[in-house]
């Protein structure tokens, strides 16, 4: 196109100014500048007169005010006297909390479903289809609702909690799992966890630098799996299991001791979990068939075994078509967290642009900016972060 | 390698055929075994239990919550239905006067009357059956459901609800952002830089944030950034930032459809002189909208189950309204709630799962076309 357009450009002279297509270009260009200039003007214009009419305020100084209600949920020390500012923070890092650990679970979850489908076995196959078409074709905030709602809410009140074998306890006040405890040795066994992953990656080099001078493989995996999980209980035992479970227990209304989890963390967590990962299970399924069957059977023809086949040459090509969509996945999962306003879980939207809006006389305009501007960077880092892996990955191609 | 040389000299006994890929593989070896017997107890905790309380445990007649009370009842007590029952017609048309359901049937039918042949590939009059569905109807439906002329009583949005509300919100959003993604889509591919840039800066942002935000910048900025003494409805306030939401989305669609056609197309559509918007409207839009096809229904799904997200700024659509019910305490009983749940699910369930095996029909439909 773009040739074209040149060459019509590049006529000989004495084509009148006003039909060439370079006059065109300058002059439709302007026109949208003008129009986007004009657009911008009106709209300052009318928010000034409008918010001096309501007597709102504009600037970032209402940060500063106190934000003056509580939030049940807060990972930094916060009051109700604390400031709108420190309520943004608090709202993030519940996001960032519920986004991260649903990104963790729905991989999990998505890779072993997407799997499950491309299963030998028909029963399995066909549930994890069932699951996936469920799943995908409902609302997320119809599922978040019944989570909170029909399977939460329904638990019975603290004093009859139904409990896991006696550590985990469900009420409708959320769950209560036991809190682990480091004592004095911990430290050895972290240091025991690294020495092992240490030495794990090392033998893996030893191995690979004689598998391609000999062409004799060794034992890595269960070696690696020696070193990682033997070395770390090696030391648990020879510290004297330094790590203590503080176990909760009724007392009297409540629970003392443990972690509770509030059950609008527990719904967003679950639901934004099992939605997600019926896409990912999705996008896995796709890009492990995407991979033509003739490398696997170049693959068997090589000699490679089963499961060496599916290590060194499915899952790699797999990956390159899963991890795009799986960033978009991703990112939707950070955005839909926002759907904690629906719930009520204070995560960054619910009480920064939900109820600080409504409540610490903050202005629209600020604060939804600044919650718009957040989940956009949030977006934008994500899919960096993504895209610099993919292109990583890219690399290793011809 | 370099000097041993190995020649077969006898010839090996042929191996074992590979094995038949048998569809009843349940128990092959002791990992099937194990997966299989997991599978059973899934079916058995949760699909059974599912399938007893929607039908064999369900109480069907009654009017009120004592009938869905396990010592009334007689027996323990599955899905509530007579709760739907009496809910029904607040969860298709919320609030909406009585005496004027039937503009809202009235507006049911016609959309299926448009939509239905506009769906089937074989039905001729496309372009004119397509003008019809995005162009004619969303003004027939306007004046059937607000009304205030033709002699039809003026229904404010307010008393809108249900069903009616989230078909609106999803046909609304998708007939406003096809025009427009096209648009941005054609800006976004355009080589004049100023069009690009804007383009690519709109739709990333649009694309970039929760439509939960999006929602409360049209319902709590938008009104702010209005000439003094302007007032938008808030039904109309939620439509505007659903379509913009929607239409980011749907032009990263037809970008995808306009890449997918070839380069030669636009190159002879230059070379028999037909200006850009001949072009574009003759010849290349229409191949890459077909593309196109199953992406844009894809998206009219997540526009369909995105419609609950109106519920946060307070039109109270399918889900609104089921959440409002559970609130009746003359229907409080302790299966109401699942009872809603199933309801509402169904709904939602049957419409989605619907458009997505219509996008998978479409999607062979037009590759088989492409093959030929």
């Amino acid at each position: 196109m773009t040739a074209i357009e040149d060459d019509r450009a590049a006529r000989p002279p004495g084509v009148a100014f006003y039909r060439n297509p370079r006059t065109h270009r300058i002059v439709v260009q302007s026109l949208v500048v003008l129009a986007l200039l004009w657009l911008g003007f009106e709209l300052v214009v009318n928010a000034r007169s409008n918010l001096a009419a309501k007597g709102i305020g504009s600037g970032f100084g209402f940060l500063g005010n106190s934000a003056g209600f509580d939030v049940s949920q807060a990972l930094i020390p916060y009051g109700p006297t604390d400031t709108v500012q420190r309520l943004y923070f608090v709202g993030l890092l519940n996001t960032l909390l519920v986004a991260v650990l649903g990104i963790v679970f729905a991989t999990i979850l998505g890779f072993l479903i997407g799997i499950a489908r491309l299963s030998n076995n028909w029963l399995l196959a066909k549930l994890a289809a069932g699951y996936v078409e469920l799943v995908r074709n409902l609302p997320l905030l119809f599922q978040l609702l019944f989570w909170y709602l029909a399977v939460l809410g329904t638990l019975p009140a603290t004093r009859d909690s139904a409990s896991l074998f006696g550590v985990i306890f469900f009420n409708n006040r959320g769950v209560v799992l036991p809190k682990p405890v480091l004592q004095d040795g911990a430290g050895w066994v972290g240091i025991a966890l690294l020495a092992g992953l240490a030495l794990a990656w090392a033998f893996g080099r030893v191995a690979r630098a004689r598998q391609a001078a000999t062409g004799k493989t060794l034992p890595t995996f269960w070696l690696s799996l020696v070193l990682i999980v033997g070395l770390p209980a090696f030391a648990l035992v020879a510290t004297d299991f330094p790590f203590g479970l503080d176990l909760p227990h009724l007392q009297g209304f409540n629970f003392t001791g443990g972690w509770r989890v509030i059950p609008e963390f527990a719904a967003l967590l679950v639901g934004l979990t099992i939605y997600t990962a019926a896409f990912i299970a999705e996008t896995v399924r796709s890009g492990i068939l995407a991979v033509e069957r003739g490398q696997r059977e170049a693959a068997y023809a090589l000699g490679l075994p089963a499961r060496r086949t599916m290590w060194l040459v499915i899952i790699p090509q797999a990956l390159r078509v899963i991890i795009p969509p799986l960033t978009s996945h991703y990112l939707n999962l950070t955005k839909n967290s926002s759907l904690a306003v629906g719930i009520g879980y204070p995560d960054l939207f619910a009480i920064f642009a939900g109820t600080a809006l409504n409540q610490s006389g903050a202005q629209a305009i600020e604060v939804l900016g600044m919650t718009m501007a957040t989940y956009l960077a949030l977006s934008l880092a994500t899919s960096a972060l993504m895209n610099f892996y993919n292109a990583r990955l890219r690399l290793v191609e011809r | 390698m370099s000097n041993t040389v190995f020649v077969r000299s006898k010839l090996l006994p042929p191996l074992p055929p590979p094995e038949k890929r048998r569809v009843w593989n349940f128990i092959h070896g002791p990992g099937d075994f194990v997966l299989t017997a997991f599978c059973l107890l899934l079916l058995w905790f949760v699909v059974w239990p599912a399938i007893k309380f929607l039908l064999f445990d369900a109480v069907w007649t009654g009017s009120s919550r004592t009938d869905c009370l396990p010592e009334n009842a007689g027996h323990a007590v599955g899905a509530c239905w007579p709760f739907i029952r009496a809910k029904f017609s607040q969860f298709i048309y919320g609030f909406y006067p009585d005496s004027e359901r039937w503009r809202a049937d009235l507006t049911f039918v016609l959309g299926a009357a448009v939509l239905v042949p506009l769906l089937i590939p074989r039905v001729p009059y496309k372009m004119a059956n397509a003008v019809l569905a995005f162009g004619v109807f969303p003004l027939i439906a306007y004046f059937l459901l607000v009304g205030g002329a033709f002699g039809l009583p003026y229904v404010e949005t307010r008393s809108w609800g249900g069903l009616l509300v989230t078909l609106v919100v999803a046909v609304t959003g998708i007939s406003v952002s096809l025009p427009l993604g096209i648009l941005l889509a054609l800006a976004r591919r355009s080589e004049l830089p100023v069009l690009s840039i804007g383009a690519v800066t709109f739709i990333e942002f649009w694309r970039g944030v929760p439509l939960v935000a999006v929602l409360f910048f049209a319902t709590f900025m938008l009104p702010l950034f209005l000439p003094p003494g302007v007032e938008i409805d808030a039904m109309l306030r939620v439509l505007v930032g659903i379509s913009i939401f929607a239409a980011a989305y749907m032009a990263e669609v037809i970008r995808g459809g306009l890449q997918a056609v070839p380069r030669a197309q636009y190159e002879g559509a230059m070379a028999l002189g037909l200006n850009y918007w001949k072009a574009m409207g003759l010849i290349v839009l229409p191949q890459a909208l077909r593309v196109s096809i199953p992406g844009i229904v894809n998206i009219f799904i997540g526009l369909f189950k995105d419609t609950t997200l109106v519920l946060t700024v307070a039109i109270f659509d399918l889900l609104g309204q089921l959440r409002a019910a559970f609130a009746d305490p003359n229907w409080s009983s302790p299966s109401t709630l699942f009872t809603g749940f199933a309801f509402a699910g169904i709904i939602y369930f049957v419409f989605c799962f619907g458009m997505s095996r219509y996008s998978l029909f479409m999607e062979r439909y037009l590759r088989r076309d492409h093959a030929q």
